[in-house]
């Protein structure tokens, strides 16, 4: 589904990816992407998009690489972390908007009906909570069906209530056979749903694979500490490094 | 390129500031009208404001459009639609509800007071085209500006001194240049330097069409001359063209390598 | 001398009690002009029927009136003068004066009066002569209704429409001149009146004064000439009630006031000229209910010009209000009415409660770098008027209307 090979990127003198090396197969699979703040996560999604430009490297999806290209992204979804829409636009419009650039079927009413939009369906935007914005944002990325679905933060600003439908419906799009790729910071809901872990670390994979493998590498039952032990050996390994030379 | 552009005029033209804009330029024509019965008169206060304002307001606006929407833009981009259609939607939506605000705006009250029975239609609508031109002039370099610059202070200062340099600091640099070589015949320099800012160029035009060059003497027949020929309309139409065309080409050139 | 010339004049008047007219028609026993003058004797009228007379060089010698019925044409084929009078009291009417000659060497004109008085030239039409109407020396002389049309392209292959040298008590009105060097041209022109004339598009001047004192003009229209009126070396000019418009190009003004003394500008009207009126070296001029509307200008003073003041003048959208080229000047601008005046009234007197400087810096920049024009009505051009208008720096401090009018004069 997704090939990444030897992927570089940097930001003026910042290096963000340092030689990405990444195959998410296809189908049925949940694969979160986590890593401590500006290990490059987000910037590993965006380059999936084609949002961001990589130096060098390669991605490849559904077999075909997609620099320069556009079209493939009908095969993406793509919740964006921030909700910002336009101000003035309703939320209906805001639907037809994104329905009428990917001239796809779409089921919108479906959704409308979960996150219980219903009665805010003529409201602008910007007269709506942040919650209620992430549910229309939620919406827009959920009313498609295709294969790739990439979900950056999903859970912020939402109430249980969604919370309880954001993780029925992942598991549903997962039941359809699809690729998920998620990042978070919660890590009870990546190890409630994730199924692989990609973890990132100063721009490169420090661990890839199923979730029981990282906690039996780690030897810790608890995802989060087993996150934890992993920072812990890159600092010391750092200090060492620096009293030796 | 069109979808984005539709929904974009849908949100703009719902915008506030955007009625705020019209309603200024229809109580300010319709004030000046009926203080004034003189159209010729009218047009040249217009003209005053038409200078100044279309390109500031066209830059302020165009900044704050770029930032704002940049969320939103990072959305769209993970949609399957290309880079380019994104901005330029984005860039001419902008460009069409400013322009929309000031053709009504001073078009209504004109129309209302019989500008046909005037006889000053032909320079009235020299008047409204320029206004159309640097809209789209300045709203494009204000978009391009955003785009270059993430941080927003930064984008918004240097929008802000892009329009100060072409209305105000321009005229100063050209002013001082006469004055410095006023022992050589500087007429086609002079010229040259006001083709080069669209502002200018603009204002020579409108001034041109009320015959007020006419009425300056030697160097005002000089300019008019030029102005008057072919060769001094290609050369006009080409400036004015680049000046519109080069901030749309450059907004799909950096976005195509920008990263967001 | 004189008076027995008109009391001879009167005599043979009362004697020619038989005093007969001759007609002239191309079928008739005269059937040529020169026929007819040569067999006229004093008090006779020579009536001329409609047709075309091919002739020239007519001299009339003695006091006699040349009439046209419907129009007859005398075309001069281009050999000299047409028609001189060398007698007092002709009188020359409806006829129509084609082809004069052309020459460089003399000023050949249509019609000629040469060294006489009480002279009346009405209703005729002068169409393609080198100078029109040429008065040399002559007194008491009536131009009036007459039309004349030239085909001037450049001032040094063209002539003037009427042009008086050395006259006196010359009565010029309702003539329309058009097309010719100058409109109407008067050197050494004293006591005389020009007045409801029309000139237009003539090359040089509508109206010229060169060394004429004590003239006054009165409700003409000068219009597109390369300047509208020419007013140099005179004194005791009156100017009321005429429009100056569209005098434009180059160096053009509506009025054009060099060396002159004592003049009255009242009830002019202003209009669409490169400069309104330009002074040099003129001395106590008043100014009065005149409106300056349109003008690139409406007035620019060079030095030497003093006691010249200005009021109840309306100045309204103006390029530009006013120039003086000098810092020395006792020339006042009180109680105008400034289209520009952006001054208050507190005191509901009519007159703003502060004064209002009339020149811009603007102004004294473009008399540095003319170029500058290409900047006019920029926002940065406003700025820098706006910060001298505050605090004058380069602007002679002087220049300035104490008590502006908040209406306009009507």
């Amino acid at each position: 589904m997704i090939k990444i090979q030897n992927l570089h990127k940097a930001f003026g003198k910042n290096t963000v990816l340092n030689g990405i090396d990444l195959h998410i197969k296809k189908g049925g699979r949940i694969t979160a992407v986590l890593g401590p703040n500006g290990s490059g996560k987000t910037t590993l999604i965006k380059c999936i998009l084609g949002m961001v430009i990589p130096n060098t490297g390669n991605i490849q999806i559904q077999g075909k690489t997609i620099a320069g290209q556009w079209q493939y992204r009908k095969a993406i979804d793509y919740l964006p972390q921030i909700a910002q829409f336009p101000e003035n636009l309703t939320v209906r419009e805001l639907i037809t908007m994104i329905k009428d650039i990917r001239q796809a079927p779409a089921q919108d009413d479906k959704l409308i009906q979960l996150f219980g939009l219903e009665n805010y369906l003529d409201e602008r935007l910007i007269n709506l909570s942040g919650g209620t914005k992430q549910k229309v944002n939620l919406t827009l990325a959920f009313m498609y069906d295709s294969p790739l679905v990439i979900l950056d933060e999903p859970t912020s600003g939402l109430d249980p209530v969604a919370m309880v439908r954001l993780r029925a419906l992942i598991r549903e799009e997962k039941q359809a056979g699809k690729t998920i790729m998620i990042t978070t910071h919660i890590m009870s809901f990546v190890e409630e749903i994730a199924d692989d872990i990609v973890f990132l670390l100063d721009g490169k994979i420090y661990f890839q694979g199923p979730i029981q493998a990282l906690q039996e590498q780690q030897q810790e039952t608890n995802l989060e500490r087993a996150i934890a032990s992993i920072l812990d050996q890159k600092t010391s390994s750092l200090s060492t490094h620096a009293l030796t030379s | 390129m069109k979808k984005i552009l539709k929904y974009t005029l849908f949100d703009l033209l719902r915008s506030r500031w955007n009625y705020i804009y019209f309603g200024f330029y229809l109580i300010f024509t319709t004030s000046l009208l009926m203080l004034s019965g003189d159209v010729s008169t009218v047009i040249i206060s217009l003209m005053n404001v038409i200078l100044i304002l279309c390109p500031l307001i066209a830059t302020i606006f165009g900044v704050m459009y770029a930032y704002n929407s940049r969320e939103f833009t990072v959305l769209l981009l993970a949609q399957p639609i290309r880079r380019s259609a994104i901005f330029w939607g984005q860039y001419f939506g902008l460009a069409l509800s400013l322009s929309l605000c000031l053709l009504l705006g001073i078009g209504l009250p004109f129309l209302y007071y019989g500008l046909s029975s005037s006889g000053a239609a032909w320079e009235f609508l020299t008047l409204l085209g320029n206004g159309l031109l640097l809209t789209f002039i300045f709203s494009g370099l204000a978009f391009l500006i955003a785009l270059r610059n993430d941080n927003k202070i930064r984008g918004f200062g240097l929008a802000i001194l892009t329009w100060l340099f072409f209305a105000v600091v321009y005229d100063g640099i050209v002013l001082l240049l006469l004055l410095f070589f006023r022992d050589y015949p500087l007429e086609n320099a002079a010229l040259g330097l006001s083709i080069l800012n669209p502002i200018d160029l603009s204002r020579i035009l409108i001034l041109l069409k009320l015959d007020i060059s006419a009425l300056m003497g030697y160097t005002g027949a000089v300019f008019q001359k030029f102005f008057g020929t072919l060769w001094g309309t290609i050369v006009t139409l080409l400036s004015l063209g680049l000046w519109v065309l080069i901030p749309v080409l450059s907004i799909r050139m950096i976005a195509k390598r920008k990263d967001f | 001398m004189r008076i027995l010339v008109i009391g001879l004049c009167c005599m043979i008047s009362v004697l020619a009690v038989q005093a007969k007219t001759i007609t002239v028609c191309p079928s008739c026993s005269t059937p040529t002009i020169q026929k007819a003058i040569d067999q006229a004797v004093s008090g006779d009228e020579i009536l001329v029927k409609a047709g075309t007379y091919q002739e020239s060089g007519l001299t009339i010698t003695c006091p006699l009136v040349l009439r046209g019925e419907g129009m007859p044409v005398i075309d001069g084929q281009r050999k000299g003068e047409i028609l001189i009078i060398a007698a007092d009291s002709v009188t020359v009417t409806g006829l129509e004066f084609q082809n004069a000659g052309v020459s460089h060497i003399s000023d050949l004109a249509a019609i000629r009066v040469k060294r006489h008085d009480y002279f009346t030239v009405t209703n005729n039409r002068v169409i393609n002569a080198f100078f029109g109407i040429y008065i040399e020396n002559g007194k008491h002389g009536t131009i009036k209704n007459n039309v004349l049309l030239g085909r001037a392209n450049n001032e040094m292959d063209s002539g003037n429409a009427i042009h008086c040298w050395y006259a006196e008590n010359l009565t010029i009105s309702d003539n329309l001149v058009r097309r010719y060097r100058d409109g109407i041209y008067l050197e050494f022109v004293n006591k005389s009146i020009i007045a409801d004339n029309l000139s237009e598009f003539n090359i040089r001047y509508g109206l010229h004064f060169m060394f004429s004192n004590d003239n006054s003009y009165t409700c003409n229209t000068f219009y597109d000439n390369g300047a509208g009126v020419a007013v140099m070396f005179s004194k005791n000019i009156s100017m009321t009630e005429n429009l100056f418009a569209q005098n434009w190009g180059r160096s053009s003004y509506g009025l054009l006031l060099k060396e002159i003394y004592d003049a009255e500008i009242i009830d002019n009207v202003f209009q669409k000229n490169t400069i309104g009126i330009l002074l040099e070296g003129s001395t106590r001029l008043n100014y009065q209910n005149n409106n300056f509307v349109r003008n690139g200008w409406a007035i620019q003073m060079s030095g030497g010009c003093l006691d010249n003041h200005f009021t109840k003048n309306n100045f309204t959208n103006n390029s530009l209000d006013l120039v003086v080229n000098s810092r020395v000047n006792n020339n006042t601008f009180n109680g105008n009415y400034w289209g520009e005046y952006t001054g208050y009234d507190l005191d509901h007197d009519g007159l703003g409660d502060v004064p209002h400087r009339p020149m811009k810096l603007f102004s004294h920049v473009l008399t540095e770098a003319p170029e500058a024009i290409i900047l006019l009505r920029s926002f940065f051009v406003d700025l820098i008027n706006f910060s001298e208008k505050v605090s004058p720096i380069f602007t002679p401090e002087n220049v300035l209307d104490e008590a502006p009018l908040m209406q306009i004069v009507k």
